[in-house]
């Protein structure tokens, strides 16, 4: 063991878990971050020649002050927290047998390159097994690595639009707005990380590995589940007339149910009434005739005319303050929470400052650096991030000495290779 | 039959809930031994439609048919002390206990991981809360849409008009990103149980997980305090940036990526144009072959050169030209077979039935004795061939399996 992995700044619960970690951006970064998190041992593999940008996070913005550099980008260091960095040239036959000795050592090799591109590298899956028999691969591409279009190439907003969800993220008569950000290379990652714990639980119990072929845009389809029912089922395609309407809600009914303007500049209150009890609390603290109107005193009464009690929802927060309005209505009982701002969620709600979700890491060229937390706490074995991201090649060395126990002159001669 | 799945031989005991059923159905589909137990008549989601023929009843909601696969169910009443017995009971038979329910209930039921683990301390429990049990907002009432508005994703999603309200996602998503960390924390707790021999109290918020599901709006702001914007169907940036959403000639939808910077692809845009026969309408024609010519541009040009950005957007708008022409799915084709990264915005049935997706056998059939045919279902997240995830039977009816799995404790 590295003197970087000591074990009292690490988390035990997957510290006896070794990964040979290829993946890049988020949706493959985002994956092995919760491993090492949880303590596996991450050895994340860049290519020295490219200088590692093959990860286009690399290098890129946000920075923490005017230096810029391949070292210090701001969303790199957030996805690769806890990892360990080295290189090697898998163009070279050098750099090939490296790495073979270091699948030797992995429980676990991840990747999400273009699909086949690893397997052109010389490793297939039947190579790794070759290398190690209980190996665990996972590669996760945006189509999958077979199928009509494997060579097909995306990113996250390609994978939300092949998979429905931008689709499904719009208002009546208006575009698909879609998310905002690559929510795929989120979940992918997730999903990615599930394939990997899964199939080290299913090693332990059988003593098989097996290859996962993870395909980002079907992991996406995954999650529109009960819409992709109501086709299959009643025939009803979410492409039809008004719809969708994302801001409301069918599964189940809820009127009203939206996000209504509040006093100053684009600021939002979202209220969801989930039955008729609660209506008649929030129609009391409104205190307008209309919303004594004892048609809206049911559900079908309020889903008539949908338009016209958003419309009279809409009126009545508008002229308030949006954290006041969430507050006084949550105080009925009633779901309702501001549209919280990056700077409202992180820096003034209790629930995220006690949970703990926004760590400061020590990187070793961007210093001390605030990043994700984990979402999850174990009583045992809770997560540790400490450490930033690796620099490019950063453990180079203590890895061929420590993990691969090569002798300091064959190290001098990898450097001089160029190999690593 | 094929191979059992990746977690056969995991037996999971599951408290019914709207929020953390995706979770068991994940464990399920992998092949864990998944028992949901529900209050008598049935868990309240049951009511959630969309319903079969839009007729409501406990057996023909779609939401659990959905999130309830691969189950067995049960029904116990927590409210009475037998019911009370026969949890603790079923739990004993457990790996790992599932549950979302309200911070305190099970405490006050005497049921709660406390009491159980303490006879059992190999035992994992996995508690889904909107804010974690012992936060100072865990009483607050949510829904998928105030946890989405107040968590972060909500901000990032919408219009370039802010006048527009921002918008939730569709289809649930703060259950999924909630119900995705619970398994990956709960299989966490099994890798290091079969090393340590003990199991531990897993804690997942789904407030929590919807903060650190928001790419850069959370690390521009913990890096550069920056805020960012939302834009139609584009990433939120604290800047605003060109449309890359285009209406076709279908009126569907495309994304069109990134715009070409490399010679190849700038060939491969304007000999598209050429094939389509379009070359006579594209005003940006002579951009782009001038593009060609001087092979392409580098980032350093377009810092410098005002004639590098011309033909940099030239290659924007010949794609944007491209779409408005085809129909969204000819753009897309056209588009990734000449190596152009872009998609087509397809809906949630036009994605199952996609080629791609049924010839790698991803809608999958499951047999609905109780409906009398099959129903297609959205399959596996991942393929594992070896150890498949797989719908292995439609959600359980209620009490559906009372018999067995009780019998068995």
């Amino acid at each position: 063991m590295s003197p970087l992995d000591a074990p009292q700044d690490r988390s035990a619960a997957l510290s006896h878990i070794r990964i040979c970690d290829l993946t890049g951006q988020l949706a493959g970064a985002g994956a092995t971050r919760f491993l090492a998190a949880f303590g596996a041992q991450v050895i994340r593999v860049e290519d020295p020649v490219r200088q590692g940008t093959w990860d286009i996070l690399r290098g890129v913005p946000p920075f923490v002050d005017d230096r810029r550099g391949i070292d210090l980008g701001g969303a790199f260091n957030n996805h690769n927290v806890e990892k360990l960095g080295i290189t090697i040239d898998l163009r070279q036959e050098r750099g090939r047998d490296l790495l073979r000795r270091l699948v030797a050592v992995s429980d676990a090799v991840t990747e999400n390159f273009a699909a086949g591109v690893f397997a052109r590298l010389g490793f297939s899956y039947d190579e790794l097994r070759t290398i190690r028999p209980d190996v665990v691969y996972v590669s996760n591409s945006g189509f999958g690595a077979e199928g009509p279009y494997t060579s097909f190439k995306t990113w996250g907003p390609i994978v939300q639009a092949a998979s429905g969800l931008t689709f499904s993220s719009g208002l009546p008569d208006l575009p698909p707005a879609g998310w905002g950000f690559s929510y795929m290379d989120h979940m992918g990652a997730n999903m990615m990380a599930v394939a990997v714990l899964a199939a080290l639980v299913h090693r332990n119990r059988t003593g098989e590995g097996q290859w996962i072929d993870m395909a980002c845009t079907e992991a996406g389809i995954a999650l529109v589940g009960p819409d992709l029912l109501d086709f299959s089922v009643n025939d009803r395609p979410l492409r039809r007339e008004g719809q969708p309407d994302a801001n409301r809600n069918r599964m189940p009914a809820m009127a009203p149910h939206g996000i209504y303007p509040a006093q100053g500049d684009d600021a939002w209150v979202a209220i969801a009434c989930r039955d008729d009890d609660e209506w008649t609390r929030l129609s009391g603290l409104v205190g307008e005739p209309w919303a004594k109107d004892p048609a809206l005193a049911t559900l079908d009464g309020r889903l008539a005319d949908e338009d016209a009690l958003d419309a009279r929802i809409a009126a009545w927060t508008a002229t308030r303050d949006r954290f006041a309005t969430a507050e006084s209505v949550r105080a009925l009982g009633v779901p309702a929470s501001v549209v919280a701002r990056p700077e409202d969620r992180i820096d003034l709600d209790p629930a995220t400052r006690e949970w703990g979700l926004w760590p400061t890491v020590q990187h070793t060229a961007m210093g001390d650096v605030r990043v994700d937390g984990v979402p999850v706490h174990m009583s045992d074995t809770d997560w540790r991030i400490q450490r930033g991201a690796p620099c490019l090649g950063e453990h180079t060395d203590q890895v061929l000495r420590d993990v691969l126990g090569l002798p300091d002159d064959e190290i001098a001669a990898l450097h001089e290779e160029g190999a690593v | 039959m094929s191979a059992p799945g990746m977690l056969d031989g995991l037996r999971v005991v599951e408290l019914a809930s709207a929020h953390a059923a995706y979770a068991g159905k994940l464990l399920a589909d992998m092949g864990a031994d998944v028992v949901v137990v529900e209050p008598p008549g049935g868990h309240t989601s049951r009511g959630y439609g969309p319903f079969v023929d839009d007729a409501p009843g406990p057996e023909r909601s779609l939401f659990w048919w959905h999130y309830n696969t691969s189950k067995r169910g049960v029904v116990l009443d927590l409210d009475t002390e037998e019911g009370r017995a026969q949890f603790t009971g079923l739990a004993r038979s457990a790996d790992v206990v599932l549950e979302g329910e309200l911070p305190g209930r099970l405490a006050d039921l005497g049921v709660d991981h406390d009491r159980l683990r303490a006879e059992q301390p190999e035992l994992i429990w996995v508690s889904v809360t909107a804010f974690g049990r012992e936060s100072s907002r865990a009483h607050e009432p949510f829904t998928d849409l105030t946890i989405l508005a107040g968590g972060g994703p909500v901000w990032s999603c919408g219009y370039d008009d802010h006048t527009i309200p921002p918008v939730r996602g569709g289809g649930n998503q703060s259950f999924h990103i909630a119900g995705v960390f619970a398994v990956m924390a709960a299989l966490t707790a099994v890798l290091h149980r079969d090393v340590a021999g003990t199991g531990q109290v897993v804690e997942v918020s789904m407030h929590a997980a919807a903060n650190v599901t928001t790419e850069s709006a959370t690390f521009d702001w913990l890096v550069a305090q920056l805020t960012v914007l939302r834009q139609t169907g584009r990433h939120a940036l604290s800047v605003m940036t060109q449309e890359t959403q285009v209406r076709c000639a279908d009126g569907r939808y495309v994304t069109t990526g990134f715009p070409p910077r490399h010679v190849k692809d700038f060939i491969s845009l304007r000999d598209w144009i050429d094939a389509e026969g379009l070359r006579e309408q594209c005003d940006e024609i002579v951009l782009l072959d001038l593009a060609v010519e001087r092979g392409g541009v580098s980032l350093a040009d377009l810092r410098e050169d005002p004639l590098a950005t011309e033909i940099y957007g030239a290659g924007r708008t010949g794609l944007v030209f491209l779409a408005e022409h085809l129909t969204a799915d000819q753009f897309f084709h056209g588009a990734q077979s000449r190596g152009l990264a872009t998609g087509a915005v397809w809906s949630p049935e036009e994605a199952l039935l996609n080629e791609h997706f049924v010839a790698r056998g991803f809608p999958v059939a499951v047999e609905h004795d109780d409906l009398g045919r099959a129903v297609t279902y959205p399959g596996a997240p991942f393929r594992a061939p070896s150890a498949p995830y797989r719908v292995s039977r439609r959600a359980p009816h209620v009490g559906e399996h009372q018999a067995e799995v009780m019998g068995d404790t």
